[in-house]
This record gives C-alpha cells, structure tokens and sequence, in this order.
C-alpha cells in the first residue's frame, strides 16, 4: 500500500551558550538550568542543559528544510537525555529522518537525533502535508 | 514537597492575548540558527504560548520553575500560525503522578485565535525534580 520509507540526508546543527540566551529571550523561557551551571547542578543535571524546545526547534528545522514550505500537521518528541552546552565552544546535534508517504497525504517523519552518538529525543515524529 | 494532587483536572485562566509579529518570529528563528523569510511561524513557536500559560500555572502553584525539566512536548495543528495572529493559551492540568520523589505533571494548552478558534493544541510532561536532599 504506502510507498516504503525514504532516508533523509542527516543535518547537523551546533548549539552554544550564546544561542541559549538568545532563545530564552526569544522563547520566554527563562529557567535558569539553561544558563547557570550552579543552579543546573543543584537540581542533579550534569550541567547546563540546552532547553528540550531548542533541540526540538532543530529537528523543526531539519524537517522543514527536507520539505520546505510543507505544513507540519503535528509534532512531538520526549526529551530522554540533556543536552549538555559547554561554556567555551558548542555541542552538535545530528539529526535524521526517514520519510514515510501515507494514503491521506500525509507524511510521517520518524527522526532520530543524537548527541555525540546518544539519542537526545525520544520517538521525535512530525507529520507534514507533502 | 510533593504537587497538589486536587490540582488534576484544574483548567488555569486563559492567557493574555498575544499577538505573533514578524518580529518576535524573527527573533525565534534566528535564536536558533535559522532565518525568517516570512510566512507561517516554525512548528515549535506556539510554545512561546504554553510556556506563557505554564509560567502562570507554576506561580499559582507557588512551583519553582528551576526544579521543573521538561518531559515531554507534543503540538496538533488545526492550521499554521501567521503573523497577526492574536493568540490565548488555556492551560488544564491533565495528570498527576509521583515517580522516585520527583513529580510527573502532565499538562494540556488549547491555543485559540481572536475568534475563539482552535489554532494548536500542545501537551506537556513537566518533571518537578527533588532537590539533592531527596523528595
């Protein structure tokens, strides 16, 4: 019935320090776990932790650069494992997707995204009118 | 301090209606690499909503926002968000559970346009951790 999946070519994004102020102003999310390595390690993180919603914002990215302009029907993911930003320099996230045609025209992308080899986000999945 | 358990089912007053400019979305875009050419927002932008909501809902609660990480976070779009939208969040505390001191808190937002229409609707699992202390 539906077309097998497609693989999509793997896009990595850095994320720094400097990106997290950036979005916290942005995104109005000011928990300080996201810049205060302190307060990040008071509450039992390894340390400063990118938000969960950057790295989704990434694999936002990704899919809409796979298909540009597409209407993205929903999105979701679990955050399974901290991304953590260093002080000085950033830290890669890769991700990649395979691409699944439906009957209803709609696309399922199942994505994987990973940091230095580890997934960060659990079943990461949108769904796109492509 | 373990959450409120009475608090499942409790929906939180709508949010203030805020409107989505190219501006904001701009901002957005470029906070995380990106470039904004116009157009619908990026699919994870309503958040700016829900956290607006969960913000709200936290200081309610009296819950410390640094003790809180994010679980999980799942979006349903009736229809892209534009710029001129003028959008309002409307937070419902869905579940509620205890798992190794930390709080398991599930959340629901229904995002609706000037009109009243639903635009997005998101869920969240917010983990309230313990201190270093434990529970």
């Amino acid at each position: 019935m539906s077309a097998e999946p497609t693989s999509l070519g793997t896009q990595v994004f850095t994320i720094t320090r400097a990106d997290l102020v950036a979005y916290a102003e942005a995104s109005g999310d000011h928990n300080p776990i996201h810049q205060d390595e302190t307060v990040a390690r008071s509450v039992g993180l390894p340390g400063v932790i990118a938000h969960g919603m950057y790295t989704m914002a990434l694999a936002a990215r990704a899919v809409s650069t796979w298909f540009p302009g597409a209407e993205v029907v929903s999105f979701g993911c679990k955050f399974t494992n901290p991304v953590v930003v260093p002080a000085e320099g950033g830290v890669d996230i890769e991700v990649a997707g395979e691409a699944k045609p439906g009957d209803d025209g709609l696309t399922t992308v199942a994505l994987t995204v990973t940091c230095g080899g580890q997934k960060v986000l659990g079943m990461p999945k949108a769904v796109v009118r492509a | 301090m373990p959450v409120d358990q009475s608090l499942v089912g409790r929906e939180f007053p709508p949010t203030s209606p805020y409107t989505v400019s190219e501006d904001k979305v701009r901002a957005f875009v470029a906070a995380t690499g990106g470039e904004y050419a116009g157009g619908p927002v990026p699919a994870t932008f309503p958040i700016v909503l829900a956290f607006d909501a969960m913000n709200a809902f936290l200081e309610a609660e009296s819950i410390d926002l640094f003790r809180i990480v994010h679980g999980e976070q799942k979006f349903h779009y009736e229809r892209p968000v534009v710029p001129g939208d003028e959008l309002t969040a409307t937070l419902t505390v869905a579940s509620l559970r205890q798992i190794g001191g930390n709080d398991i808190i599930g959340t629901a937002s229904q995002i609706t346009d000037a009109g009243g229409a639903l635009v997005c609707t998101t869920t969240a699992t917010l983990v309230h951790r313990a201190g270093e202390e434990g529970a």
